[in-house]
């Protein structure tokens, strides 16, 4: 991922910065910046969220890309966060603790590496509550 | 709406194909179509052709121009237009090409669908495919393709009750079709061993879980109805064709192992068939990894949600079986150049319903569908076929 693709998303990458629609209430994370229920009558805003919720279902990524490899296998999640959206992350805990239903909160982490001497990129992961 | 009509089908043997380029793949599948439509290129007013990422794997766009100049129509300029939808990019060329016929504006129409996956190294084909779901929310935090079935996988298995044995004969009855199948990718029996001694990719997935990386191209001949036996004795008429889409990240579904723009699209196509799921004869189904062919036959409404499993492990989806799925071997067996998939199921239910498909026959098969799905359920494209 190129310099300016990723820095423009830093504060939602590293500080779970997401949005709500004040006229439903709904919360989006990943940001959505048009609200799919209330469309033009919506009126989003950001929202930091507080980084705790539940494990839906996941997988253990044997398999890795490359700019993954370095990590091992590494437990790869959908979390449903308590204010209710649904995203996608890693979990950093042992592969064989790794449960439906396991309360986790979200820790900052390195995510990726673009080769040797690439960009690192960093982001949030979710570890046990 | 006039009626359409498949008139031809033509696809190249499936596989690595070393020697074998991009523009290759699509003149042979191009070639056989219009041979077996007892066609010249000349009564070609239109092309659609499905590819998902010649961008990435060839490092070549504007393919539409590219397969119309190869295949010897750009001195005619006929409008030759690429479609794409992910995985889903063969299908929804079809349905684009149904629509030209249908709405009048074209008369002899050609879908096609191609991809050159073996030009670029292994991880280079992984990241293009990753391209297929939410780049920035899943790939960016390590979500591959077999990781984000696993995770159907994992909740499918958690609220219902199927066995890893269960789900593992999805891949054993595909390698049994692709046996049977002259074009298939891999034409050796396996067993449920096979599949759970293999490689993990992604915990509970398996090497044998997974659909291959895979060269290949597919084409189809379309005409109107009313035209239809200028060419052919066996006109095979499209009785629906459908479409529908859903978000394109995983964890914004409904449900996560319910793909509902698989149930939304076959509804649509039921209703314009005026049919129900009892009278099709065989299904193509989207089986890029085996817990997908165990969504999509309930999400078609094949059987009732949570039952697939034992469904498959009864027989009742093999040749012979009440409703046989994927009789070309799927994806698993007959392979996936991703373009070429959703061409290449309307070839195979094509061959059934002429009585041609040799070892695979369905006897008496009368009706047949094909289900096509673009990423994890984000795009998918349903088509029913007829004999007449």
């Amino acid at each position: 991922m190129t310099v300016a693709r990723f820095w423009r998303k830093i504060p939602q990458r590293y500080n779970l910065i997401g949005t709500k629609c004040e006229t439903c209430h709904r919360h989006f994370f990943p940001p959505r910046t048009f609200c799919p229920d209330c469309r033009r009558e919506g009126k989003i805003v950001d929202h930091k969220f507080a980084g705790k919720g539940t494990v839906v279902t996941f997988t253990i990524i044997q398999t890795a890309p490359d700019q993954f490899a370095s990590h091992g296998p590494y437990v790869l999640a959908i979390i449903k966060l308590d204010e209710g959206p649904q995203m996608t992350s890693q979990v950093v805990c042992d592969p064989g603790e790794a449960k439906i239903g396991m309360r986790v909160k979200s820790t900052f982490r390195r995510i990726a590496t673009d080769g040797e001497s690439g960009i690192i990129h960093y982001g949030t992961k979710f570890m046990p509550e | 709406m006039r009626d359409v009509a498949v008139i031809g089908v033509g696809c190249t043997t499936f596989g690595e194909k070393w020697s074998e380029s991009f523009r290759d793949l699509f003149i042979e599948a191009g070639a056989l179509a219009l041979e077996d439509a007892h066609l010249s290129g000349e009564k070609i007013d239109a092309m659609y052709v499905g590819n998902m990422s010649a961008g990435r794997f060839i490092e070549q766009e504007h393919n539409g121009a590219l397969i119309a100049d190869y295949a010897g129509m750009a001195t005619r300029h006929i409008p030759s237009t690429r479609v794409e939808a992910a995985c889903a990019s063969g299908g929804l060329a079809f349905r684009q090409a149904v629509i030209a016929v249908a709405s009048g504006m074209e008369d002899i129409v050609v879908a096609a669908g191609v991809e050159k996956m073996t030009d670029v190294e292994p991880g280079a084909t992984t990241d293009a495919l990753a391209g297929a779901a939410d780049r920035e929310w899943e790939g960016f935090v390590g979500a591959t393709f077999p990781g984000l079935y696993a995770m159907i996988a994992r909740d499918y298995m958690h609220k219902y009750s199927m066995t890893r044995e269960q789900l593992a004969q999805v891949a054993v009855k595909n390698h049994y079709n692709g046996a049977r199948n002259p074009i298939a990718q891999y034409q050796q029996e396996i067993t449920i061993d096979t599949v759970l001694r293999s490689t993990m990719v992604a915990d509970p997935l398996r090497l044998f879980d997974c659909s291959p990386i895979t060269d290949g191209a597919a084409a189809v001949i379309l005409a109107p109805m009313s035209r239809a036996r200028e060419f052919t004795d066996t006109p095979i008429k499209v009785l629906a064709t459908a479409q529908a889409s859903d978000s394109i990240a995983l964890h914004d579904r409904r449900d996560i192992s319910t793909l509902d723009a698989t149930v939304a699209a076959s509804q649509r196509a039921f209703k314009m068939a005026k049919l129900t799921h009892k009278d099709i004869n065989m299904v193509e189904v989207h089986d890029c990894f085996s817990i997908a062919e165990i969504c999509a036959i309930e999400d078609l409404g094949f059987c009732k949600k949570g039952t697939a499993g034992k469904f498959t492990a009864d027989g009742e989806t093999a040749l012979g079986g009440r409703i046989p799925v994927n009789t070309s071997g799927g994806l698993k067996a007959c392979g996936h150049p991703v373009g070429a998939t959703g061409i290449k199921q309307v070839c195979e239910i094509v061959q059934q319903l002429r009585g041609t498909a040799g070892k695979r026959q369905i006897d008496g098969a009368k009706i047949g569908m094909t289900h096509n799905v673009g990423g994890t359920g984000a795009t998918v494209a349903v088509h029913i076929l007829g004999r007449v």
